[in-house]
């Protein structure tokens, strides 16, 4: 499969995927979709419009959660539900977009990955000698994955944070391309904020990543919540971009996995049984 | 390869020969250097003992490349999870997210051959020959590494176009042969390009010179020839972009072994002996303690972590367990130090009056039941007598990565403290207890285990009674027992091995009859069940098995009383049955 091959891998295809935030959509935009060059633009009324580059001809676009989402293919008939969107008190904002040299299914894997903390995001999401990932579920749940009962600590957790803590950390798996994380939110105990990475795959091996708030913070403001939002994508491109290959491989044998990797097992399991094959090396093609 | 008489030619396979990857001045202290062999990433780094390390550039748990990794001078530490690659063998030698478990031993990355020649580091992927052929040009006289330089072009190419070279018209005759084409210049220096072929459009120049030019002139030297090479970039790049681009290289990448592609189940394995080691050095390193270094007859060591042990198989048939003392990353030898136990039954009399210096031994591959943690925030090692040395291993871990620690010795005198020579390296983090009475010996530890906090750990080594002041003290001070560990040297229990009964193997669907007299471990291997042993006294937790249903009679000393209540797991080699029927995950 060539770089910047047009995607002819159905499950992928028939995706909506989140191509920017509409309230930072200004003219039209040209930009490519699973390799096919396409542009978008809002039009009267704010409809999400999106369009094949070459003969102009209309793809299905619209606009849920403060995203316009668009498909090369047939896609569902809604976006995947997030249920945390409805409730009155959160905070949904878009907190940043980063263009990413690596597939989409390695960043969805990175976000998933909680043992990494105190390495690539030292004194923020982890630290130095904590580094120990105690055992949770992974569960199949209506089709999606779900990891259950992680733990960290962590030294700042949130923008919102004073103090180290023991995060909660849930995570979904509802899109190949998308993957959502609930964690504990600072002031409410009994609540998880809800977090979401969204990638536009430019191609297979060049995405942009949305990360996606959906938050009970009521402290910070939009912008100090972006910068420490910011602040970890950052630091997380690093790492993506000098993984090799770029495509996540799906044989079991090309990457070796311990305990805490249980999430990224299932991830990588479940899209072999969806039969996934852009943005991946499947099993078996070396 | 002596130009123009022969060499491998380039017809044959370029994975077999030797290239330049580096200069040897790329090798800076602790830094990783990125470099590119046939379209192979490669991640080169010198250790602190000057092993010069070519590994494949990617970490096999993610991919991650190593090149982005920090070394700290005995082993490399990747980028993303922090896990540990060890010096000479690329083991891993420790997994963050699981501070308690001591990594699969066959977690290692790919690594390559080196050799430093002519200022530059050579390696092959699957070479011919122990090192790269001589270059007959640069044999004898001093040389002068000049710039590299790479040049987008491949390296056919590039070789042809070095024939032309000639930076002052200074009537130079060219000669090419396999990866290099040498000059011989009318001043009656001698230069040799080495091409280092990085992909099918990208080389790397690596010109050497004979003899080198007096230290005054060296800039100007230097310089000619980066301005001449710089000319020749620009005609070469113009000549390959007129050519159809060529596909890039796509070297394979290893799968990882079959046993790594799932997460980790326990291999068995019984007690054996693969490795051939030979003794480099034998010394007295205290009163009744002989110390020794072992290196390997033939190839690497494999990697230990810190609290591993091998056996040693004696002449005489014994079997001992020793601990070894090495830091981080020392893979040249191993090190053990024996005390002679007046009561020996052989063992350690063997090794002190018997085992000579060039003697041949066989030992076990190291194995750790003693793994240690290092995500605490002080660790506080207690050694009594000879059981400083899976101690010392431990300290220079923690010494090495900065990491908080205290090691307590306890010795009769100072003839008695082992490796004092090692521990002076460590500096304030050690104290000697010298000649306490068992009253004071228990202050001194009650002191040692003051003023914990939650993430902190205890590691103890030494004869049992202290260790049991030690769990006693330490329980008293509030310390959690998962958060003290021990090693034993030997079970002081009396053994009682009078009962008989029935052990049910689960996954193997067997019953076995245990008789008096006989052990678990005994019975299963009577009956093709293979278990890995290594003291076989109850005291290194190397054959420990599940209990699935049952009450088991432990007679260890590896367990914790918190272990030994839950019953889940029991030593197959001294542990029996309360009931008359156990039933193990086996």
């Amino acid at each position: 499969m060539s770089v910047s091959g047009v995607c002819a891998d159905p499950v992928v295809r028939d995706q909506w995927y989140a191509l920017a935030a509409v309230d930072e959509i200004g003219a039209d935009v040209s930009t490519r979709l699973l390799g096919l060059p396409i542009g978008y633009g809002l039009g009267p009324g704010g409809a999400a419009r999106a369009w094949r580059a070459d003969d102009g001809a209309p793809i299905p676009a619209r606009v849920s959660y403060g995203y316009l989402w668009a498909s090369v293919g047939e896609p569902p008939a809604e976006v995947f539900d997030v249920p945390e969107t409805r409730e009155p008190d959160r905070r949904i904002f878009n907190a940043g977009t980063l263009g990413l040299a690596v597939s989409a299914p390695r960043a969805v894997e990175n976000f998933l990955d909680i043992a990494h903390f105190p390495y690539v995001h030292r004194g923020l999401l982890g630290d130095e000698p904590h580094t120990e990932v105690a055992d949770y579920d992974v569960v199949d749940r209506d089709g999606e994955i779900w990891a259950l009962g992680c733990r960290f600590h962590q030294p700042r957790a949130a923008a919102a944070s004073t103090e180290e803590v023991v995060a909660q950390y849930q995570y979904r798996v509802p899109h190949p391309y998308c993957a959502m994380l609930y964690k504990s939110a600072p002031g409410h105990p009994d609540r998880l904020d809800a977090m979401g990475i969204f990638t536009h795959p430019l191609d297979d091996e060049r995405i942009r990543a949305h990360l996606f708030l959906c938050l009970l913070d009521d402290v910070n403001t939009d912008a100090t919540i972006r910068r420490f939002q910011q602040t970890i994508l950052a630091q997380d491109m690093p790492i993506l971009e000098n993984q090799h290959p770029k495509r996540l491989p799906l044989d079991p044998r090309a990457e070796t996995p311990v305990r805490c990797d249980k999430t990224a097992i299932a991830y990588r399991r479940w899209l072999s049984s969806l039969g996934v094959t852009y943005g991946v090396i499947p099993a078996g093609a070396g | 390869m002596s130009p123009g008489d022969g060499g491998p030619g380039p017809a044959s396979d370029p994975r077999h020969r030797w290239h330049p990857i580096a200069a040897v001045d790329d090798l800076v202290f602790r830094h990783v250097y990125h470099g590119k062999l046939l379209g192979r990433e490669l991640a080169v780094w010198r250790a602190d003992d000057g092993f010069v390390n070519v590994w494949e550039n990617r970490c096999l748990h993610r991919g991650v490349r190593l090149s982005i990794g920090a070394s700290d001078g005995r082993e490399l530490v990747c980028a993303y999870h922090g896990w540990r690659y060890a010096n000479r063998t690329a083991g891993c030698t420790y997994i963050p997210a699981h501070p308690a478990d001591a990594p699969a031993r066959t977690i290692c990355n790919r690594t390559f051959v080196a050799v430093e020649r002519y200022g530059l580091v050579w390696s092959a992927e699957d070479p011919e020959g122990e090192a790269p052929p001589e270059a007959a040009e640069l044999a004898g006289a001093e040389t002068l590494v000049l710039r590299n330089l790479p040049v987008n072009a491949g390296a056919g190419l590039v070789i042809d176009g070095l024939a032309g070279y000639d930076p002052e018209s200074l009537a130079a005759v060219a000669r090419r042969t396999g990866d290099a084409a040498a000059l011989q210049l009318g001043d009656g220096t001698a230069i040799v390009f080495f091409v280092q072929p990085v992909d099918s459009d990208r080389s790397v120049i690596r010109p050497v010179m004979t003899p080198a030019p007096p230290a005054a002139d060296r800039i100007g030297v230097l310089r000619r020839h980066s301005a001449a090479l710089e000319a020749l970039r620009k005609n070469l790049e113009e000549e390959a972009a007129r050519r159809p681009p060529a596909e890039p290289m796509t070297p394979a990448l290893e799968q990882v072994p079959i046993h790594l592609a799932e997460l980790p189940e326990p291999s068995p394995r019984g007690r054996q002996a693969p490795l051939r080691v030979r003794v480099a050095r034998k010394w007295d390193t205290a009163a009744d303690v002989a110390a020794f270094e072992l290196e390997s007859i033939a190839g690497q060591l494999p990697t230990f972590q810190p609290g591993a042990h091998i056996d040693v198989h004696l002449a005489n048939g014994l079997v001992r367990q020793y601990s070894l003392t090495n830091g981080p990353g020392q893979l040249d030898r191993y090190r053990i130090g024996v005390k002679l136990e007046p009561e020996s039954r052989g063992g350690s009399a063997a090794m002190h009056h018997t085992v000579r210096e060039g003697d041949v031994l066989a030992v076990s591959e190291p194995r750790n039941n003693f793994p240690l943690r290092r995500n605490a925030e002080r660790t506080v090692l207690i050694a009594g007598g000879i059981g400083i040395t899976p101690l010392l291993a431990m300290a220079q871990a923690l010494h090495h990565s900065n990491l908080g620690f205290e090691l307590h010795c306890f010795a009769r005198s100072p003839d008695h403290l082992a490796f004092g020579e090692t521990l002076d390296r460590l500096g304030d983090s050690v104290t000697a207890h010298l000649g306490l009475s068992p009253a004071d010996t228990a202050a001194a530890i009650a002191r040692a285990l003051e003023g914990r906090s939650p993430s902190d750990r205890v590691y103890g080594c030494g004869p049992a009674p202290m260790l049991a002041a030690v769990r006693e003290l330490a329980e008293a001070a509030g310390w959690p027992a998962e958060t003290v560990h021990f090693e034993y040297f030997a079970n002081p229990t009396e053994i009682d091995d009078s009962s008989s009964f029935e052990v049910a193997l689960a996954r193997s669907a067997l019953t076995l009859a245990v008789p008096a007299g006989r052990t678990v471990l005994e019975v299963l291997r009577d009956n093709g069940v293979d278990v890995a042993s290594s003291c076989e006294v109850g005291a290194c937790g190397t054959c420990s098995v599940g209990v699935i249903e049952g009450e088991p009679d432990h007679q260890d000393v590896y367990l914790t009383s918190a272990e030994r209540a839950e019953g889940a797991r029991m030593m197959a080699c001294v542990s029996r049955s309360l009931g008359p029927r156990l039933i193990l995950d086996l």
